[in-house]
C-alpha cells in the first residue's frame, strides 16, 4: 500500500463544526448568491440580449418614429418603444441553462443532499435572475432618456418600471425553470425561447393597439405582453394609472403559471431521484 | 413543498425498533422503477465507526442503494434509518448529518474549489469563521494547493475526486457515503483516496458506507463486506470470513475445452477437492491441501484426455466468494496476482 498519507488528521479531528439547520431566507440567498457570482463567467448569456434590444430600439426610432409621430398627434415613438426594448433585452435572460448543466453534472444531486429547503434551490436562481434583469433594464432606460424620453411619474414610475421588468423576466423565467427541470436537457431549455415571439410580437410592440387589425388585434388582445406594454408606457407618457395595475396583474397570471410548473417539475425530479 | 421524500405506492412503514449503535441501519429496502427491480429488500446493520464495503458489479443495486440512504430517492419497499434518523420521514436530519461522494463527481465546473467548499459549508449553516476554518483544513487534506483557486472545469479527474470528497467532508458528518470513488482513478489517485478514507474512519472514527466494484478496494478498505448482485445482498462479512466460507485452497484450471460440472465431479472424484464452479473454460476447486492436489488435479485431466492451458493454486479471493454465492465472476481481470501463490504452466499448454 501507497505510504503517502496527505491527510492532516490532527486537525480534522479537533474541528468541533457541525452542520445546523438553516433558515429558508439564508438558503435562497446562499443560492442566489452562487448564481449572480457565475454571472461575470456567463456574460455571453447577458450581454447580447442587451445588445439586440439597444440595436432594435434605435433601428425601429429611425425607421418609424417620423410615420407615427407624423400619423398620431402627440405621439412619442421613443417613449412607446423604451418598454419593448426593455422587454427584448430582459426577456428569456435566466440561469435555466445553468441549472441543467446543474442536473447534468450532479451538482444538483449535492445540493439536494444539503439540509436545506428543495424549493430555496429555485427561488435561489430566480432571485438572481430579478437582480439580473434589474440591471439589463438600466442601459437601455438610459438609452430611452438619452434619445428625449421622459418619465411623467418621475423617479417612482422609473423604479416601478423597473422592477415590472424584473417581474416579468421572472415571469416568463419560470417556463425555462420548468422545462430545465423536468427534461435536464440543455437543448429543450433553448427551445422555451420560441415562446418569445408570440409574447413579443403578437402584441403591440412596433405600433400602437388601434393600428393593429384584424387577426394580430386579436391576438394582441389574448397576449399578456400587450398590457405589460401598456402599463410601462403609461408610466413614461401618462403617469399613473390603472394600466400599471393591470401590467401588474398580468405579470403574476403569468408568473403563477410559469412557477407552478417549475415547482411541479422541481417535485417530479426530486421524486424520481 | 415537502422536503420529505414519500414512500411511493403507500407503503407501510415496518415497526421493527433500530438497533442500538447501529448508525446505518435498513430493513427490506427496497426499489423498483416500474417493473425494474432494481433494489429488492437489502437487509443492512452498519455499526457506528465502521468501514462497510458494497460490493457488486454494474447493475447490481449499489447506486441505488446508497441514494436512497443517502434521501435522494424513495424507497419503494422497507425502511431504513441513517444516524438515527428514518430516511423518509426525517430527511433533513439524516442531510445534516451525512455527507456523500456520488459515483460522478458532483461538482459546479465553473466555481473554483475554494468557492466550491465555501458554498458547502454555508449551505450546512456553517459560520464565516467555521467555514474558513474547514476550508483550511480540507485544502491540506485533499492537496490541491494552488489549483483550489482555478476554476474547477480544469482539473483532473483525480483532483475532481479529491475534491468532492472534500464537499462532502466540510460539516464533519457522521456517516459517509462514497459510490465508487475510486472508478476511472489512476493507481496513484486511489491510493491517495485510499489513505484518506482510512484516515477519516481510524482518527476520526467516521462511519463510511463504500460501494465499489473493485475486489482489492473492499478487501483492503472495508472491516465488512456485503455482497450484492441483481439488487439482493447475497452475502456478508469480513473479508476473512467471507473467503473462508468457500474454503481453504483453491485450485484454478484453464482448459481448452468446455467441462461441466458433473463430468468434473465423476473424473476427479479420487482426490480431495470439491468442485466449486465450471464457468466457460475455467474449472475452479476447492481444497484442504492444495500444494498437495495440485498435482494430482493435472494428472487426472491429463489422464482424460482434457488439455490445460493454465494451472494456478491460490487462496480464495471476494471473486471467489462472488462466484459461488451468484454463478458469476465479478471481474477476472482484478484475479491476476490477487493473494496468489503458486502457478504452474502444464507441458505443451502454450499459454
Amino acid at each position: 500500500m501507497n505510504s503517502t498519507v496527505t491527510t492532516p488528521a490532527a486537525q480534522l479531528r479537533s474541528s468541533a463544526v457541525r452542520a445546523r439547520p438553516t433558515g429558508f431566507a439564508h438558503d435562497v440567498l446562499t443560492i442566489a448568491g452562487r448564481s449572480l457570482r457565475a454571472v461575470p463567467r456567463d456574460l455571453e448569456a447577458v450581454i447580447p440580449p442587451v445588445l439586440i434590444a439597444v440595436f432594435f430600439f434605435v433601428v425601429n426610432i429611425a425607421t418609424l418614429e417620423r410615420l407615427t409621430e407624423s400619423t398620431i398627434g402627440g405621439f412619442d415613438y421613443t417613449a412607446f418603444q423604451m418598454p419593448t426594448a426593455v422587454l427584448l433585452g430582459v426577456t428569456g435572460v435566466s440561469r435555466a441553462p445553468a441549472l441543467v448543466l446543474d442536473v447534468q453534472n450532479g451538482y444538483f444531486d449535492r445540493l439536494l443532499m444539503t439540509p436545506m429547503k428543495r424549493t430555496a434551490i429555485l427561488l435561489g436562481h430566480l432571485v438572481a435572475d430579478v437582480a439580473v434583469a434589474a440591471c439589463l433594464t438600466i442601459p437601455i432606460l438610459a438609452l430611452g432618456l438619452a434619445l428625449g424620453s421622459g418619465f411623467e411619474t418621475g423617479l417612482a414610475g422609473l423604479v416601478v418600471f423597473v422592477i415590472g421588468a424584473a417581474s416579468w423576466s421572472l415571469a416568463f423565467a419560470g417556463f425555462g425553470y420548468a422545462v430545465a427541470l423536468k427534461t435536464g436537457n440543455p437543448a429543450a431549455v433553448q427551445s422555451m425561447f420560441l415562446l418569445f415571439f408570440p409574447f413579443l410580437f403578437l402584441t403591440t410592440s412596433y405600433v400602437p393597439r388601434e393600428q393593429l387589425s384584424g387577426w394580430l388585434d386579436v391576438a394582441a388582445t389574448f397576449n399578456p405582453v400587450t398590457y405589460i406594454l401598456d402599463g410601462m408606457r403609461s408610466l413614461a407618457t401618462d403617469g399613473w394609472s390603472i394600466d400599471v395595475l393591470w401590467a401588474f396583474t398580468a405579470i403574476a397570471l403569468v408568473g403563477a403559471a410559469s412557477i407552478s410548473m417549475c415547482l411541479a417539475a422541481l417535485r417530479g425530479r426530486v421524486k424520481a431521484g | 413543498m415537502t422536503d420529505t421524500l414519500q414512500p411511493a405506492h403507500g407503503m407501510a412503514r415496518p415497526t421493527a425498533p433500530p438497533t442500538p449503535d447501529a448508525a446505518i441501519e435498513a430493513r427490506s429496502l427496497g426499489r423498483s422503477f416500474g417493473d425494474l427491480t432494481a433494489v429488492d429488500g437489502v437487509d443492512l446493520t452498519i455499526g457506528a465507526g465502521e468501514i462497510y464495503g458494497l460490493l457488486g458489479p454494474n447493475g447490481a443495486g449499489k447506486s441505488t442503494t446508497v441514494r436512497m440512504l443517502c434521501t435522494l430517492l424513495a424507497p419503494t419497499s422497507g425502511s431504513a434509518r441513517v444516524a438515527g434518523h428514518d430516511v423518509v420521514t426525517e430527511a433533513s436530519d439524516v442531510r445534516l448529518r451525512i455527507g456523500a461522494a456520488l459515483q460522478e463527481a458532483a461538482l459546479d465546473p465553473k466555481q473554483s474549489g475554494t468557492e466550491l467548499l465555501r458554498l458547502q459549508g454555508r449551505l450546512y449553516g456553517l459560520t464565516s469563521t467555521e467555514v474558513d476554518e474547514r476550508v483550511g483544513q480540507l485544502t491540506e487534506m485533499i492537496d490541491l494547493g494552488d489549483a483550489m483557486g482555478r476554476p474547477i472545469a480544469t482539473y483532473s479527474g483525480g483532483m475532481k475526486r479529491r475534491l468532492d470528497l472534500a464537499a462532502a467532508l466540510v460539516h464533519n458528518p457522521d456517516v459517509l457515503f462514497l459510490d465508487e470513488p475510486t472508478t476511472g482513478l489512476d493507481p496513484v489517485s486511489r491510493a491517495r483516496v485510499w489513505d484518506e478514507v482510512r484516515l477519516l474512519n481510524e482518527q476520526l472514527g467516521m462511519t463510511i458506507l463504500l460501494t465499489t466494484q473493485y475486489l482489492e478496494e473492499a478487501d483492503a478498505l472495508a472491516h465488512r463486506v456485503g455482497i450484492i448482485d441483481g439488487g439482493a445482498l447475497v452475502a456478508e462479512g469480513t473479508p476473512a470470513e467471507l473467503k473462508r466460507s468457500v474454503g481453504d485452497d483453491l485450485v484454478i484450471a484453464r482448459l481448452d475445452d468446455r467441462l461441466d460440472t458433473a463430468d468434473a465431479e465423476r473424473l476427479l472424484a479420487d482426490l480431495d477437492v470439491t468442485v466449486v464452479d465450471a464457468v466457460g473454460d475455467e474449472l475452479v476447486l476447492s481444497t484442504a491441501v492444495g500444494a498437495e492436489t495440485i498435482g494430482p488435479v493435472a494428472v487426472a485431466l491429463a489422464a482424460a484426455g482434457i488439455t490445460l492451458r493454465d494451472l494456478t493454486l491460490r487462496t480464495p479471493t471476494l471473486d471467489d466468494v462472488f462466484l459461488e454465492m451468484t454463478g458469476n465472476r465479478l471481474d477476472a481481470g482484478h484475479l491476476d496476482g490477487e493473494h496468489e501463490r503458486t502457478g504452474h504452466e502444464p507441458e505443451g499448454a502454450g499459454r
